[in-house]
């Protein structure tokens, strides 16, 4: 039950930071048609320049100073390179950001190395927020910090688990975000310019509204969005040239899964792999061990016993490309998509 | 995108020569081409030549961006190479030479699995799940050891069965003529592929799918058709590779492999029928002789990339082309100059920016050499400060220049493309 918890709260923040970097490249696509490829190259710079910042003023200004760099560096990418292959379609425009992929990997490897950084959660947000305790003939208590020594030193026999602070930090900042955001798109005269330059672009460009800056806003929008996911993110997992590739699949998914172009699609589906992959690398169960413990004997000779051997945990990668081809089966508009393509 | 169809009237006679001259060049190559590493170059571009190729009926003539076209031709080379073990180990007997087509066989059965569900979308859609695919596959092949051979991967030893006609394949010049062989069926069928009704149904349905689906075609079974095509081809490649190197790692279907498919077949130009075997023969050269030659060699290659999508769309072919159609109107000898120019000032460019790179490089990985390297002939101290100076002054001034002469050209460009227009509208439609 108390691991359960907090594994539960474990996926469901990895499940924000999932839809930080989804809502990003979402918000990009609904607005320009645009598949940003690059989108978590932007994730990546934004985890090393929030490493360069807190060595040089500490974590919280990085928080808002390396968004604010990717951003810029999203815009003049959009103003220089992304406007001029508009023209061509689509698919030009989703070959330049795959370009810009390369480029920004290899740069990333000049200028930081091969290797992993050393950025780290900082004090101030390192140690556990509360912990869960099941103490024996009590129950389920809940403390605040790391909890009592007397309920969870090493002496007592209780098996206690910890919620890290940084994990709750986490999922602040996406909830505060994503708040803004929302307010931003609703409730501002912003957010309404952008709105009409979505659906009717010539009309708001009649209206005097210089629309390709829209565009050039909104895509360094959804750029400062995935550098704040990688300055959040990126002390959390590694900072590593390889960070963007791995997660860059993923949200690609989440974004199919939850239906193009949908933002709270794009939630539902951010939140389930969140929790998916997080739980699936505790389930140490596999179809031959469900078979054994059901009495059936188990040939390991057979030519399937390979495939049956995997245990959930060891699928844990795959699971949401599988969720992604289930869907694509029976769902193929997505969770929450309107647009039939 | 706009697809050119040259012909020559009223005899097809341009194409039986440039056929001819094709089986010609994949007949000769070797014989002047003697060293084993422009051999192992030469047999290499073979197999490159026919998975671009396959890549190209996607992506050119379908419109169909797929982030996973190494998982066809990979699992494609899997195939071959357990079937050359178990020919090996005399359980079946399949003749060496047309393994490869087992591995197509393979890449068309995966094809016809994991196409069924990637073709229900398109565009962008269809990018993302082809990617999400691949992944699926990478993940795969390191789950499955057994089948995939993990870390090692799969080794296997092509001089198998009894010899026809005195050929083993065991010497590489044998293995060379077999992917020649291959090479030149395979880029036949797919050029004949473009000529078939399917085929040109294909480009309708990346053109307009609407209007395909108002004439009664079902747009995701065209594309699911040349999907399942396209990954016959790439399974043939696959097989060929697993001849060649006689060891196929689970790398092969991996994600980057993938992406270099994409990237060359853009790089030659995927407008054209022939753009990719440009592409392909650039692969070559850049994984074997560029990657030796720098270790940025991705960062120049993805800018050559994004400078290409930017201000060339249709890849090296389509320059070709374009200043084919000068030539034909006998205007080619007005920018002589004015291309002189561009490369000079293109040099200026590269070599100042290729050295800041280099520079950068070497302060990071190879400190312990010292501060003095090697670049272009000449030794950089790369802690004076003089050295940086020079090379970024020499970098703005290049960069100054080959705008001016830009301008000039584009100005020139124009004005020829105005000419040619001219006189079109002088002389009468044929």
């Amino acid at each position: 039950m108390e691991t359960f918890v907090v594994f539960f709260l474990n996926g469901l923040s990895y499940g924000l930071l999932l839809f930080m970097l989804s809502s990003g490249l979402t918000l990009i696509f609904s607005m320009m048609g645009v598949l940003n490829f690059a989108h978590t190259s932007f994730y990546m710079l934004g985890a090393y320049f929030a490493y360069v910042i807190t060595g040089l003023v500490g974590f919280f200004p990085a928080l808002i100073l390396a968004p604010l760099l990717v951003g810029i560096l999203g815009a003049a990418f959009e103003r220089y390179s992304l406007r001029k292959v508009h023209v061509y379609g689509h698919v030009p425009e989703l070959l330049v950001t795959f370009g810009l992929s390369y480029v920004v990997f290899e740069c990333v490897r000049l200028i930081w190395g091969p290797a992993n950084v050393d950025y780290r959660i900082p004090d101030a947000l390192s140690g556990p927020l509360f912990t869960i305790a099941n103490v024996k003939a009590q129950g389920v208590q809940f403390l605040l910090g790391a909890g009592d020594p007397a309920i969870c030193g090493p002496a007592a026999g209780n098996s206690c688990t910890q919620f890290p602070l940084y994990r709750g930090f986490m999922a602040l900042v996406a909830l505060f975000m994503l708040g803004a955001l929302w307010l931003l798109l609703t409730r501002t005269r912003i957010g309404l310019i952008i709105q009409a330059a979505l659906t009717h672009p010539d009309m708001a460009q009649a209206l005097g509204h210089n629309v390709p800056r829209v565009m050039m806003g909104v895509f360094g929008g959804g750029c400062a969005l995935a550098g704040l996911a990688g300055v959040i993110g990126g002390n959390a997992f590694v900072t590593e040239p390889n960070m963007a590739a791995s997660v860059g699949a993923i949200i690609f998914v989440v974004v199919v899964v939850g239906g193009m172009g949908s933002l709270a699609g794009a939630f539902l589906a951010s939140l389930l792999i969140g929790l998916l992959q997080t739980f699936a690398v505790v389930a140490d169960v596999s179809v031959a061990s469900v078979m054994q413990s059901h009495g059936q004997t188990v040939n390991f000779e057979h030519w399937s016993y390979p495939l049956l051997k995997i245990t959930v945990s060891q699928m844990a990668p795959i699971l949401p490309y599988l969720l992604l081809v289930l869907i694509l089966i029976f769902r193929p508009k997505g969770l929450l998509g309107t647009r039939e393509e | 995108m706009t697809s050119n169809v040259y012909r020559f009237r009223p005899l097809n006679l341009g194409r039986w020569l440039l056929w001819s001259a094709f089986a010609l060049v994949l007949f000769v190559a070797p014989m002047f081409l003697k060293s084993s590493l422009s051999l192992t170059m030469l047999t290499q571009m073979g197999t490159a030549i026919i998975v671009c190729l396959s890549y190209n009926m996607l992506l050119g003539q379908g419109g169909m961006l797929s982030f996973g076209h190494a998982v066809y031709s990979g699992l494609g080379a899997f195939a071959a190479i357990h079937t050359l073990n178990k020919v090996g180990a005399g359980d079946w007997s399949i003749p060496v030479s047309l393994i490869p087509l087992v591995g197509g066989l393979g890449g068309l059965v995966v094809a016809a699995l994991l196409g069924a569900v990637t073709t229900k979308k398109s565009g962008n859609t269809f990018a993302m799940i082809t990617l999400g695919v691949g992944e699926l596959v990478w993940n795969m092949s390191l789950m499955l050891p057994e089948f995939f051979g993990g870390e090692g991967g799969i080794n296997s030893n092509r001089v198998v069965g009894q010899p026809v006609m005195g050929i083993t394949f065991g010497p590489q010049i044998q293995v060379y003529y077999l992917i020649a062989v291959y090479c030149f069926i395979c880029t036949v069928l797919m050029f004949a592929f473009t000529q078939t009704p399917l085929g040109r149904m294909l480009n309708a349905v990346r053109d307009n799918p609407e209007r395909v689906e108002f004439i009664g075609y079902d747009t995701q079974r065209v594309r699911y058709i040349a999907f399942m095509i396209a990954g016959f081809f790439a399974g043939i490649a696959g097989g060929l590779y697993a001849l060649n190197f006689e060891i196929v790692t689970a790398e092969v279907v991996g994600a980057q492999r993938s992406g270099a498919y994409l990237l060359f077949t853009f790089l030659g130009g995927s407008l054209f029928f022939f753009g990719p075997i440009i592409g392909a023969v650039l692969m070559v050269f850049a994984m074997v002789m560029l990657s030796e030659l720098t270790k940025a060699w991705l960062l120049y290659l993805g800018l050559l990339f994004l400078f290409m999508v930017m201000y060339a769309p249709g890849g090296f072919a389509s320059l070709l082309m374009m200043n084919m159609r000068l030539a034909a109107y006998g205007m080619l000898k007005r920018l002589w100059g004015v291309y002189a120019a561009m490369a000079v000032t293109a040099t200026l460019v590269i070599l100042p920016f290729a050295a800041v790179v280099e520079m950068v490089y070497h302060i990071k990985l190879n400190e312990a050499l010292g501060p003095v390297m090697r670049f272009a002939g000449m030794d950089l101290d790369t802690r004076s400060s003089t050295t940086w100076g020079l090379t970024l002054l020499m970098l703005a001034v290049g960069v100054g220049l080959f705008e001016l002469v830009r301008r000039r050209f584009s100005r020139l460009w124009n004005q020829i493309q105005e000419d040619i227009e001219a006189q079109l509208a002088r002389t009468p439609a044929l």
